[in-house]
């Protein structure tokens, strides 16, 4: 019943925290660290929610959804978004650019598990 | 037979009817009424003083003796005025526009206003005019000498006569000459006396030809018959001396300075000239008609030895014609006093603008400003200059012993003038004619003439003793005065004439050409010349209505529409008119000068009014006027140049400290951007682990220690950064008190290594303990927490397989040098710039700072007095730290 997530993260802590989170939920985790080659990871196997951070080696998260969202296939990618920066603004270009959710770190575990669930597949077709 | 006393009682008469005509012109050019004060006619017989006693009584003796010859004199003046209308228009319009007073003003406004031309003109016109004064003095002392003795009396011992004609005169003079202190010179009065004394003298003239043709010849056909009988029925024309003589009379008709009184500073209008053209040369017509006639009966029915000069007197007096006798007489006290009332006009203006007054402010350089003041002083230096001139004429006429034939007296005159003729025509025709040009021109002209002509004139033995004339000076033959340069049988007038002139023109012309004009000079020189051309262009205008159009259009420009309009309108209204072009009446132009003043400068305005209105062409003071406000001018604007080039400037001093407060806004978002990033970072993973701890179910208790050591590792990583940051803050602030101590920098390192290493061996450090050891003196602590930082840096991030530090001590630049290179790949180059920056990690996150030791480490060092940089081409990462250089002691 749950499906697939795509975690890009550079920080290994938060990495392994969300995966613990998810996994016991029953999700598949595949995580990404690095900004520059994002999109083609996510191309290369497609997830069914994908959770970016903002902040990451190489390329911001709000360019990578933008190229997402330019391309077809990924246009309608649910997309959970995670930043530590914290200013209103962000939340701003994080909408333009087409994001399902936007969540400021810290945050609880419970709000990023009902978050995944939200855009997840089983949810889907309600 | 007429007694003296009656005939004085005439002459008394006679003289108050002139003051009653004078006076009455005068009170009627007071009130404005000046048209037919100015009607050409006036004008031309005003011209009449051409005729002076000499060409009334001499003209008759120059018969007698030469025929024809005496026509010369009325040839020239005609030719100039048929054919060479132009050039008097010319002067006539420069004397208009320049408001000459005088021939001499004239000469010297022309080359630059000199002052010393102005003198050397009056002087050569005094010296010229002399003589002539002293044969009107004569021909009047002759004539009445013919009432009180029929035999004449040359002997000028006698007469007390001269003298107080002398007087007489001077007084006349006195009173219409200078009664009133014009702008432009002009005297009304005085020119419509004379206009009535020219018809008087063409009358007394004419009465006593018609007597002698019809009266004693009995018809024309008789007379022409007793001409063809006399010895003048013989004479044949010699034409050197003719074309001589027509030359000279032409030239003195435009340098005499009563010729150039009445023809150029009286002048009103072009049409005056226009009619003088014509009328002048019939007048002279009519005044030549009858004197063949009059020499041919003279000579006929006079005993021998009668003095022929005074034939149109005594041939009537001879047939008792006792009134056409006194008419005769008043004819040629006509002519005579017209001459000396003019002459004495035109030498006291000169004597007195260009010698009496620049001596006069000379020496009061003080209260010269007081208009009134001044006023009195040129009065009474002109009466002065008068009496002066008239006592002249008087000396000579008594010494030159009053015997010369009248028209040789007014010969020497003529050539006298005439050397002024290159300088004036020069003047208004070349414009490279310069002041030295004709200074030396002028001086060259009048020396030849004093020395070949009017010395020789006073007699042998009178003021050169007889030897000189035929041995020369010295003995020197080419020096004689009437044979120059070894010309000999000249006649001596023609000798003189060609000489004076001919040195004249040629060194005038070769000074002018050898000399550079000043810029006076030449500005005085192309308004001379060009006249003709912006008196045509004023002439288009003449039409009231155009000219008002013209003013209009100026007002506009300056004034801005609606105001120049409205000003118009206004006047308009003003004089009653409808439309919106005033006439353009002297108060208009006042109220519109005024109003152009406010926006360009009252000599700016009087100028372009000027130029409009016509006649005023700009002057060299109007010129200098606007020179002086242009400078104003462009002094304010200068101002407000500087005024809006420092507004200018403190506009880009605030643009740019805004800019850099946008900048430092932006920084701090971004500063602000990284520490929350920085800060919620490890909170995350705390709050994450937390929660996962929080509800324990399912998790391995290898986990739960893993995750509680992440939170641990998370928290210290807050703790520190924190640190960190008010580490930074303090330093930034400059609040930091530097605890100053003595160390050694070899025990410093020991310190450093063993601090930044925790005791790990992965690093291996090689130092040169000899090297180190000196003393420092300086905060050790902060010097060591650099030290520690850069070292655990290279602990952290060097990637070699073994890595290796390298502590090396060395100078650079005159200071001490501490360089920390490592094996390992280094810096990136374009990352060594931004290296010391805050939050400028290199690497990637998992060595856990927060990008904040250099910056910390640069603050540090500049702190101390000392530096830090990246030192690349080292083949791996170094970094140099400058030791600060005071601080830094000699080894032990």
């Amino acid at each position: 019943m749950a499906g697939h997530v795509l975690l890009i993260e550079d920080e290994p802590n938060i990495i392994e925290a969300i995966r613990f989170i998810l996994s016991r939920d029953g999700w598949q985790v595949d995580t990404h660290s690095n900004g520059s080659d994002a999109v083609e990871a996510v191309q290369r196997k497609t997830p069914d929610v994908l959770i970016l951070d903002v902040m990451l080696p190489g390329r911001s998260g709000f360019d990578i959804l933008r190229e997402l969202r330019d391309n077809p296939e990924t246009a309608a990618l649910p997309v959970l978004m995670l930043t530590a920066r914290g200013q209103s603004k962000d939340r701003e270009l994080a909408e333009r650019a087409g994001v399902n959710r936007f969540m400021t770190k810290p945050f609880s575990n419970a709000e990023v598990l009902e978050a995944v669930r939200a855009l997840g597949p089983a949810h889907q077709p309600e | 037979m007429i007694g003296l006393n009656a005939l004085a009682a005439i002459s008394i008469a006679y003289v108050l009817m002139l003051f009653v005509v004078a006076f009455i012109a005068e009170r009627a050019a007071r009130r404005g009424k000046t048209a037919w004060l100015s009607a050409p006619i006036i004008y031309t017989l005003s011209l009449s003083i051409y005729c002076t006693a000499w060409t009334f009584y001499g003209a008759v003796g120059s018969a007698a003796r030469s025929g024809f010859e005496y026509l010369t004199i009325y040839l020239g003046p005609s030719l100039v005025l048929i054919g060479w209308w132009w050039v008097l228009r010319k002067l006539v319009r420069i004397g208009r526009s320049q408001r000459i007073t005088s021939i001499a003003d004239l000469i010297s406004s022309r080359y630059g206003k000199s002052n010393l031309l102005g003198v050397g003109v009056t002087l050569l016109a005094v010296i010229g005019t002399t003589p002539y004064i002293a044969l009107q003095l004569q021909s009047v002392t002759l004539s009445v000498e013919v009432f009180s003795d029929t035999q004449p009396s040359l002997n000028p011992e006698a007469p007390p006569t001269a003298f107080w004609v002398a007087v007489g005169l001077a007084i006349f003079t006195v009173i219409f000459g200078t009664r009133n202190l014009d702008a432009n010179e002009r005297h009304h009065g005085v020119v419509m006396a004379i206009a009535v004394e020219a018809i008087v003298k063409l009358a007394a003239l004419l009465a006593v030809g018609a007597f002698v043709v019809w009266g004693i010849s009995g018809g024309v056909g008789p007379m022409l018959e007793r001409i063809d009988a006399s010895a003048l029925g013989e004479w044949q024309i010699n034409e050197g001396r003719w074309a001589g003589l027509m030359l000279l009379s032409a030239a003195a008709f435009l340098c005499l300075p009563r010729m150039f009184q009445v023809m150029v500073v009286e002048n009103d209008n072009d049409a005056q000239l226009r009619t003088a053209a014509w009328a002048f040369p019939l007048y002279m017509l009519l005044m030549s008609l009858f004197i063949i006639p009059i020499a041919v009966v003279g000579l006929d029915m006079m005993p021998p030895g009668s003095n022929p000069d005074l034939f149109v007197l005594t041939v009537p007096l001879a047939f008792g014609q006792d009134g056409l006798a006194v008419l005769s007489f008043l004819g040629g006290f006509s002519s005579a006093t017209s001459m000396v009332i003019v002459a004495a006009i035109a030498l006291s203006t000169m004597v007195s603008n260009h010698i009496v007054m620049p001596l006069w402010l000379r020496f009061r350089t003080d209260g010269a400003s007081v208009s009134g003041d001044v006023r009195n002083v040129v009065l009474l230096s002109r009466r002065l200059s008068i009496a002066g001139v008239l006592a002249l004429g008087y000396l000579y006429y008594k010494f030159s012993g009053g015997g010369e034939a009248l028209s040789v007296i007014g010969l020497v005159s003529f050539t006298g003038v005439a050397q002024v003729l290159p300088a004036l025509l020069g003047g208004i025709f070349w414009r490279g004619a310069t002041r030295n040009g004709a200074l030396t021109g002028l001086t060259v002209g009048f020396a030849v003439w004093i020395y070949t002509l009017y010395l020789p004139s006073f007699g042998p033995d009178t003021v050169l003793p007889a030897t000189f004339f035929d041995n020369g000076p010295l003995g020197i033959g080419w020096l004689r005065p009437e044979a120059l340069f070894g010309i000999e049988g000249m006649d001596p007038l023609m000798h003189a004439v060609f000489w004076s002139l001919s040195l004249n023109t040629v060194t005038f012309f070769g000074a002018s050409l050898m000399s550079f004009p000043s810029p006076l000079e030449r500005l005085q020189g192309a308004q001379f010349v060009n006249i003709g051309r912006a008196a045509s262009r004023t002439r288009s205008w003449s039409g009231g209505a155009a000219q008002s159009e013209d003013l209009m259009v100026m007002a506009q420009r300056i004034l801005g529409a609606p105001e120049a309009q409205a000003l118009f309108l206004r006047e308009t209204r003003k004089q009653g008119l409808t439309g919106i072009l005033p006439d353009p009446t002297p108060e208009f132009l006042e109220v519109l000068e005024r109003e152009l003043s406010g926006s360009v400068g009252a000599a700016t305005a009087h100028a372009m009014i000027g130029q409009i209105v016509g006649g005023l062409s700009v002057s060299v003071q109007d010129l200098m006027a606007v020179a002086d406000e242009t400078a104003q001018i462009m002094e304010t604007s200068a101002r407000l140049e500087a005024q809006s080039e420092e507004l200018t400037r403190t506009a880009r001093q605030l643009r740019e400290a805004n800019e850099k407060l946008t900048r430092l806004s932006v920084q701090k978002d971004a500063f602000l951007s990284q520490i929350s990033h920085e800060l919620r970072t490890p909170m995350t993973s705390i709050r994450a682990f937390s929660e996962i701890l929080g509800d324990a179910e399912g998790i391995e208790a290898e986990d739960r220690i893993r995750y509680a050591s992440i939170i641990h590792d998370e928290a210290v990583r807050l703790t520190r950064l924190l640190d960190d940051l008010l580490d930074l803050s303090v330093l930034e602030n400059g609040q930091v008190s530097l605890n100053l101590r003595r160390a050694q920098l070899s025990e410093l390192l020991d310190r450093a290594v063993a601090s930044a290493l925790q005791g790990e061996d992965r690093l291996r450090v090689r130092r040169d303990q000899a090297s180190e050891a000196f003393w420092l003196h300086t905060d050790i602590d902060r010097l060591a927490q650099v030290c520690i930082n850069l070292i655990a840096n290279a602990d952290k991030y060097c990637d070699a397989a073994r890595p290796v530090l390298e502590i090396r001590v060395g100078q650079s630049e005159g200071r001490t040098v501490v360089d920390f290179i490592d094996n390992g790949s280094g810096v990136a180059a374009e990352q060594q710039d931004v290296i010391f920056e805050k939050f400028a990690r290199v690497s990637e996150g998992e060595a856990g700072g927060a990008g904040l030791g250099l910056a910390i480490c640069r603050q540090i060092m500049t702190r101390l007095g000392g530096d830090i940089s990246y030192l690349p081409g080292q083949g791996g990462g170094a970094f140099r730290v400058v030791l600060p250089s005071d601080q830094a002691l000699a080894a032990q």
